[in-house]
């Protein structure tokens, strides 16, 4: 396993660099995990790009770096502590010093001369990648085809120039620093696999899941759903709507949804908050739509580029009155294409809004899949209970009362376009047939009816996982991109011989009480990690019942920055150790 | 083909006797009724108000969202079945007050729904306040000493946003305001109808009879152009917005015709299940 990082200025290609790199060891056989360091700006400011590079799965980030790219002095002064013993491949342009304390070797390389002379600065991105290739004594033919691959279009000059420039990057150090790496990776595993983010797998859920109309504002980070779909709508005759605002967003979400079509719309905490009115609404007049927040650090703008898990409690029971809305947690990318489509068939079958909580680290770091784990095709589209018109007919003299109390108080809707099923949906309370009424005996019935619709969604997914041991000694529990770091710290605790295992939400609104209840019966330890300031998963899992404070223990991380294994490592091992106390 | 009584409902109303809605309700009824509409095929979006009730009162499919979001939500339903009528009404507070944000953006993109503006100048259903509508000394409940702020003009704002069709109407002129919103839904692409719906209650100074001196009549004015946008933002900072009639209008591509991709066959009545051939073409972005 290899860490890589480059780091620069905004905007100086480096995001370029790190895809190449990824996506040719995802080529390669490669499993990758990249991730970015990076601010509410343009250009400018300092940013860094890290790519994992394994031959198994990788879904965590860490502080250790085994080559870092410096584009700058700064990169070098603010991250060559991380590369202990490891390799500094610096521009020459701007004179590297190497800090007397760091233990590492600099390789200065004219990087940006190299790129100037083969037609443009823009190519230090690929003299990088060539610079690194050597570095990780990988071979340069997969990414001379890559290249062939991605620039084909734009002409064999652009191809070439790239190509060369690329080489040129891999055979100075190859020739001026030869035996300087070390470094070798384990042999690749071949497979299918494609790099995707968690932002890309919500999208490719949602196309697949029929969703057809997506209208937003845009916002970091959950853009690239918006952006993505703007892409893939045409071929499937769908379309994103620019909107003014996330009030407007939900509102138009909410039209679709009640003509019948699947729509959705993607956020993040400050446009989550516009668009609680709008879920009020979808929750009383009954009405399908998703929305997904991309969570990031709040309150108000916060910090909107830096990673949090701090808008639960809001998805869940944010804005005014009792409502019935459920919430989703994925936490790998496979769980996040499956809630992107399965979100619409819990909002089709339960007729209220489905929220999908994810977060920044999620949503925007590069991760390798197997494509099958993306099949599209096969997945399944269930609209839910809807009367047609010839259903209607046979209605004869029967009146269709759309919010007719039925056992599981789902009732079957009727589309708009349906001769004889005109109703009138509305956020005022109202009766069975859709009038309006404050009768307190059917005020009380229609919101019994919409709380008991809730029920159905466990029947329909399981709601909490577990991976380990099921009477592991300790057992870590926490939700999002928090689980991947939480798996590497298990599976590392695990190879010192500690009985550890993991457990993550699946559904977070209802919340899976009885599930829950009994995963965590019989856990002898419980640290929850979560990323936010105020434990709010703790806070549901007391509302369970389950709030053994002798046995749970928590640890909370709100600086921004996602977990690494290593922190969680440290927090679990006083907990084994204790318990270790207590058996021996 | 279907008739006024199709379009009637069995409600009662909650309209104080004499109120302008009666009017608009009236109006919207022939209207659909004269453009061959059918009650299934007809969606209408109200807002919050006294207005917002008109869906109580109409036969069709109706939906009765939060204050202000009329122009979203009847987009969304435009965009997921294009084979609708769509319909949006509203007061001057959820038009120009807190759903102007919309009604902005609404008009500049050009989605082939009907805007029907029920404009008394005043706040009813809160019982007598102040409306972005209302004149600058216009007294209510919270302008004791008379209104600071001074009125929006919503007629020249449409018209310089960007709007394709844009009218004005009076409750009280039966046939002209339903031949107005006939040609609106006959536009196709966005219709604005700002209809003068006068508040018996809590509007003492815009009365019937004080439109009925103030409003002119553009149809009676033979030299008016409705088709150039400068001749109308002039005619309408004349007369104070004080007009009825077509006020403009341009030839229109609604926004549904223009996105790449976008079928005739409405949303809701395609298959949405992707095949493999479209799949691997939007997999191939993640080689």
């Amino acid at each position: 396993m290899i860490a890589w990082k480059i780091g620069g200025e905004q905007g100086e290609g480096i995001d370029s660099t790190g895809d190449v790199l990824a996506t040719v060891a995802n080529r390669m056989g490669y499993f990758v995990y990249g991730y970015k360091h990076f601010s509410s700006r343009i250009k400018g400011g300092h940013t860094t790009y890290k790519v994992r590079i394994a031959n198994r799965r990788v879904e965590a980030a860490i502080e250790k770096t085994d080559i870092l790219v410096a584009l700058n002095q700064d990169t070098i002064d603010k991250h060559s502590h991380e590369v202990n013993g490891g390799l500094i491949l610096a521009d020459s342009a701007f004179k590297p010093v190497l800090p007397e304390h760091i233990r590492a070797t600099l390789i200065p390389l004219p990087l940006t001369e190299i790129a100037k002379s083969h037609g443009s600065v823009v190519m230090r991105n690929m003299v990088s990648v060539g610079a690194s290739a050597a570095l990780l004594n990988l071979p340069a033919e997969p990414f001379l085809s890559y290249i062939e691959s991605k620039f084909g279009r734009k002409g064999p000059e652009i191809v070439k120039a790239n190509q060369d420039a690329l080489m040129d990057g891999f055979n100075r150090v190859k020739d001026e620093y030869g035996q300087v790496s070390q470094l070798t990776l384990e042999n690749p595993v071949p497979g299918d696999r494609l790099v995707i983010t968690g932002n890309d797998a919500i999208a490719l859920g949602a196309i697949a899941g029929g969703c057809r109309i997506m209208c937003g504002y845009p916002i970091t980070p959950a853009t690239d759903i918006m952006e993505s779909l703007i892409k893939w709508f045409p071929l499937v005759g769908g379309t994103v709507v620019q909107m003014e605002d996330e009030l407007g967003s939900m509102s138009a979400c909410i039209g679709a949804g009640y003509a019948g079509a699947r729509s959705m719309t993607a956020t993040s905490g400050p446009g989550f908050s516009l668009m609680q009115e709008g879920l009020g609404l979808a929750m009383m007049a009954e009405i399908p739509v998703v929305v997904v927040d991309t969570q990031r650090s709040g309150p108000s703008t916060g910090m909107p580029t830096k990673q949090e898990q701090s808008d639960l409690l809001s998805m869940i029971i944010g804005g005014h009155g009792d409502g019935a809305r459920v919430v989703l947690t994925p936490s790998t990318l496979e769980e996040s294409f499956e809630d992107g489509h399965e979100a619409f068939n819990i909002a089709d079958a339960l007729q209220t809004p489905v929220i999908i909580a994810t977060d920044l680290s999620l949503a925007l770091w590069s991760q390798s899949i197997d494509r099958a784990d993306l099949n599209g095709p096969a997945v399944q589209i269930d609209r839910g209970p809807i009367l047609s018109g010839e259903d209607l007919q046979k209605l004869g003299e029967e009146v269709f009362l759309r919010y007719q109390i039925t056992e599981t108080g789902v009732s079957p809707r009727t589309l708009p376009g349906s001769l004889g099923g005109q109703y009138l949906a509305t956020g005022v309370e109202h009766q069975v047939n859709g009038k309006v009424s404050e009768d307190p005996t059917n005020r009380v019935k229609m919101m019994e009816k919409r709380l008991q619709k809730l029920e159905g969604i466990h029947a329909m997914r399981q709601g909490v996982k577990w991976e380990g041991p099921e009477d592991a000694d300790l057992v870590l529990l926490g939700i999002g991109a928090t689980v991947g770091a939480m798996r590497e710290a298990k599976d590392a605790l695990a190879a010192e011989g500690h009985r550890v295992a993991i457990s993550w939400l699946r559904t977070l609104s209802p919340f899976p009480v009885e599930h829950f209840q009994n995963a965590f019966k019989k856990a002898k330890k419980v640290l929850l990690v979560e990323q936010n300031a105020t434990s709010q998963v703790g806070l549901l899992m007391r509302a369970a019942g389950v709030y053994d404070d002798n046995r749970i223990s928590t640890t909370l991380k709100y600086d921004g920055v996602q977990f690494f294994p290593s922190e969680i490592i440290d927090a679990a091992r006083p907990l084994l150790e204790t318990y270790a106390e207590v058996t021996q | 083909m279907a008739t006024l009584q199709d379009f009637k409902t069995a409600e009662k109303s909650w309209w104080c006797p004499g109120c302008g809605d009666f009017g608009v309700l009236a109006a919207m009824q022939k209207a659909l009724v004269a453009v061959g509409a059918e009650p299934s095929t007809t969606a209408i979006v109200a807002g919050i108000g006294c207005s917002g009730k008109l869906g109580n009162y109409i036969n069709s499919y109706n939906i009765h969202v939060t204050h202000g979001r009329t122009l979203p939500a009847a987009m969304g339903m435009k965009l997921a079945n294009r084979d609708l009528l769509v319909l949006a009404a509203g007061g001057d507070g959820d038009a120009y007050a807190i759903g102007m944000g919309h009604f902005m953006h609404a008009l500049r993109r050009n989605v082939n729904v009907t805007y029907i503006v029920m404009d008394n100048h005043v706040y009813g259903l809160t019982k007598g306040q102040t409306s972005p509508t209302s004149e600058s000394g216009f007294k209510t409940k919270t302008t004791p000493k008379g209104s600071i702020d001074r009125p929006v003009h919503p007629l020249m704002l449409a018209v310089s946003a960007g709007a394709t069709f844009v009218a004005q109407g009076f409750s009280s002129w039966q046939p002209q305001l339903a031949r107005l919103i006939q040609q609106g839904i006959e536009h196709p692409g966005f219709s604005l109808i700002n209809v003068i719906s006068p508040c018996v209650t809590y509007n003492k100074v815009n009365t019937y009879d004080w439109y009925k001196k103030s409003l002119t009549n553009l149809e009676e004015d033979p030299s008016y152009n409705p088709h150039s946008r400068t001749e109308a933002l002039a005619r309408l900072d004349a007369t104070d917005e004080l007009v009825c009639g077509l006020i403009y209008k341009e030839e229109s591509v609604p926004y549904e015709d223009q996105v790449p991709g976008f079928r005739e066959e409405p949303l809701v009545h395609q298959n949405w299940n992707v095949d493999s051939e479209t799949w691997n073409q939007i997999l191939a972005n993640f080689d």
